[in-house]
């Protein structure tokens, strides 16, 4: 290999990190046998690749080259550290060193769908697994988790070691489930992904509307889903609606870094060959009989992307779909998009009665949408007096910047 | 293979009577799983319990009752063998208990 010039050399570790970190710590975690060898072996990696990739050129296989030098530190760390002296028990049995890959080996199993199901078990709690799948999966650092959810890195640090805990003491396999479990426990993968997608699409607090860095690794985790289970409709069905959401991602926001709702969003700025990609994934998931909630949102997402402008928007179609969410994934959150729809559909009294019906429901009581679904409904049937006291309400409840500033404006226009 | 208690919880409510022949539920339970089952027991109410709290003066504090109270109270356990925490739920998912089951991993000692 010939040598290789040391910006070069960093942009190819900087790439493999991004690409391929999954995959080496997946692959590294067999024969670590405990998830910290394997990130300190995997890290350890990364470093020589700095120090190496130069005078020895960069290798063919970035990927192959980081897992067998992870792997072979992970024996080396494992060997050092005798089991009885072990804090915690292994996750799993290390595997014996015949299995250890040569140097070109092209037969590293994949096992970052493995890797996935452990980080997801629904043993953890929900914030745990969407910690340690940033961490683990997209190889962000501790205080990158914790930047990403405006938390202090020592929270952060304490929940990922607690959860690294639970799932050596307790045993949470590292392994894909059974056939017989398998879709329960896929939808909560799927739930991970898009929950880490849309905390960046529309982040709950800070001063941005997006945090872009934490929507696009939400974007490459349904992708590498999708890699690595390319038959299943519910992982199409999860890529089509990130896919189809994140097509309108540069019309949100205006020049001066203002929210601008759907209805007034420039729509030549939505991301044609990315509605085009949504659409023919979406296809493949409504195969499913009956369609998977992920399916049916990407369906809804759909119907706007392909709409020409917001009054030729097709709500008896968007209606219809959130009548089929109702009937097998019930949720006060689909109840108050489904009475957005009605209100467009039929008339703003109507969705706004819809909306009224939700006032006692405890799961919404500090959600800041339905308030600002009714103070814009209320706009439009001209009961200012009320509309006033909904915004002001839904200021109350929001705590980004960005949207904070939407509904402000709103406010001082109902004075004028 | 990894150890785990299965606690069994119920309503506080719930009548238990004495010397009661084991229900029909539990029966097929331990002999659906019996290669898994390591031991366990049906408890007496928490009427009957009684706590010790150590006083910190090298004493002890003998009370009436269980340790916590609460509307889910302690009825029995098992204590179980499985290959991983996914084997141990599996087999916890099948204790017909009144409200539900804690799964603990046993801590191993060397």
């Amino acid at each position: 290999m010939p040598q290789a010039a040391s910006s070069e050399v960093a942009a190819a570790v900087a790439d493999a990190h991004r690409r391929e970190w999954a995959f080496v710590l997946a692959a590294t975690l067999r024969v670590a046998g405990d998830i910290d060898t394997a990130e300190e072996a995997v890290q350890d990696a990364y470093a020589s690749a700095l120090s190496t990739w130069g005078p020895r050129g960069i290798p063919k296989n970035p990927g192959a080259w980081l897992t067998v030098t992870a792997r072979r530190r992970a024996l080396d760390l494992h060997r050092r550290v005798a089991t009885a002296q072990r804090a915690l028990p292994m996750l799993l049995t290390p595997e014996e060193s015949r299995d250890e890959p040569g140097r070109d080996s092209e037969d590293i199993p994949d096992d970052r769908l493995r890797l996935i199901f452990t980080c997801c078990h629904p043993a953890l709690a929900m914030d745990a697994q969407v910690a340690l799948t940033l961490r683990l999966l997209c190889g962000l650092s501790t205080a990158e988790v914790a930047r990403a959810f405006l938390l202090p890195e020592a929270t952060m640090a304490a929940r990922i070691t607690r959860a690294k805990k639970k799932i050596a003491a307790a045993h949470i396999p590292y392994r894909v489930p059974a056939a017989s479990e398998l879709r329960e426990r896929l939808d909560g993968v799927l739930s991970v992904v898009y929950l880490v997608y849309t905390t960046g699409h529309t982040a709950p607090s800070g001063a941005d509307l997006m945090r872009r860095d934490l929507a696009e690794r939400g974007l490459e985790l349904a992708r590498m889903l999708r890699t690595l289970l390319p038959a299943d409709r519910d992982v199409a069905g999860l890529l089509a609606l990130v896919v189809l959401t994140d097509a309108r991602r540069d019309a949100r926001l205006d020049d001066h870094r203002e929210l601008v709702l759907m209805e007034n969003q420039d729509r030549s700025k939505w991301d044609r060959p990315a509605i085009g990609e949504g659409v023919a994934l979406l296809r493949e998931a409504l195969n499913a009989r009956p369609p998977g909630r992920f399916a049916l949102m990407a369906a809804i997402a759909a119907v706007h992307d392909e709409s020409e402008s917001w009054s030729g928007t097709d709500w008896q179609e968007i209606l219809g779909l959130y009548d089929l969410l109702m009937e097998t994934w019930p949720s006060p959150v689909i109840q108050l998009n489904r009475a957005i729809a009605l209100g467009f559909a039929v008339g703003p009294a109507e969705g706004l009665a819809e909306l009224d019906a939700l006032g006692s429901e405890p799961q919404l009581a500090r959600y800041p949408y339905l308030a600002a679904a009714r103070a814009d409904f209320l706009t439009r049937l001209g009961r200012s007096g009320e509309a006033r006291v909904a915004f002001e309400e839904a200021l109350i409840l929001t705590d980004n910047e960005t949207e904070r500033r939407y509904l402000r404006t709103r406010l001082d226009e109902l004075a004028g | 293979m990894s150890k785990y208690l299965v606690l069994i919880f119920q309503d506080g409510a719930a009548k238990q009577s004495e010397g009661e022949a084991m229900s029909a539920p539990y029966q097929e339970f331990q002999q659906r799983r019996g290669a898994s089952l390591l031991g366990g027991a049906a408890l007496q109410p928490p009427s009957t319990a009684t706590s010790i709290r150590r006083d910190g003066a090298g004493g002890f504090s003998v009370t009436d009752g269980p340790f916590a109270e609460s509307k889910e109270t302690l009825g029995g356990y098992y204590l179980i063998e499985a290959g991983d925490l996914d084997e141990a739920l599996e087999i916890a998912k099948e204790v017909p208990a009144g409200i539900g089951v804690e799964v603990r991993p046993v801590r191993m000692v060397s």
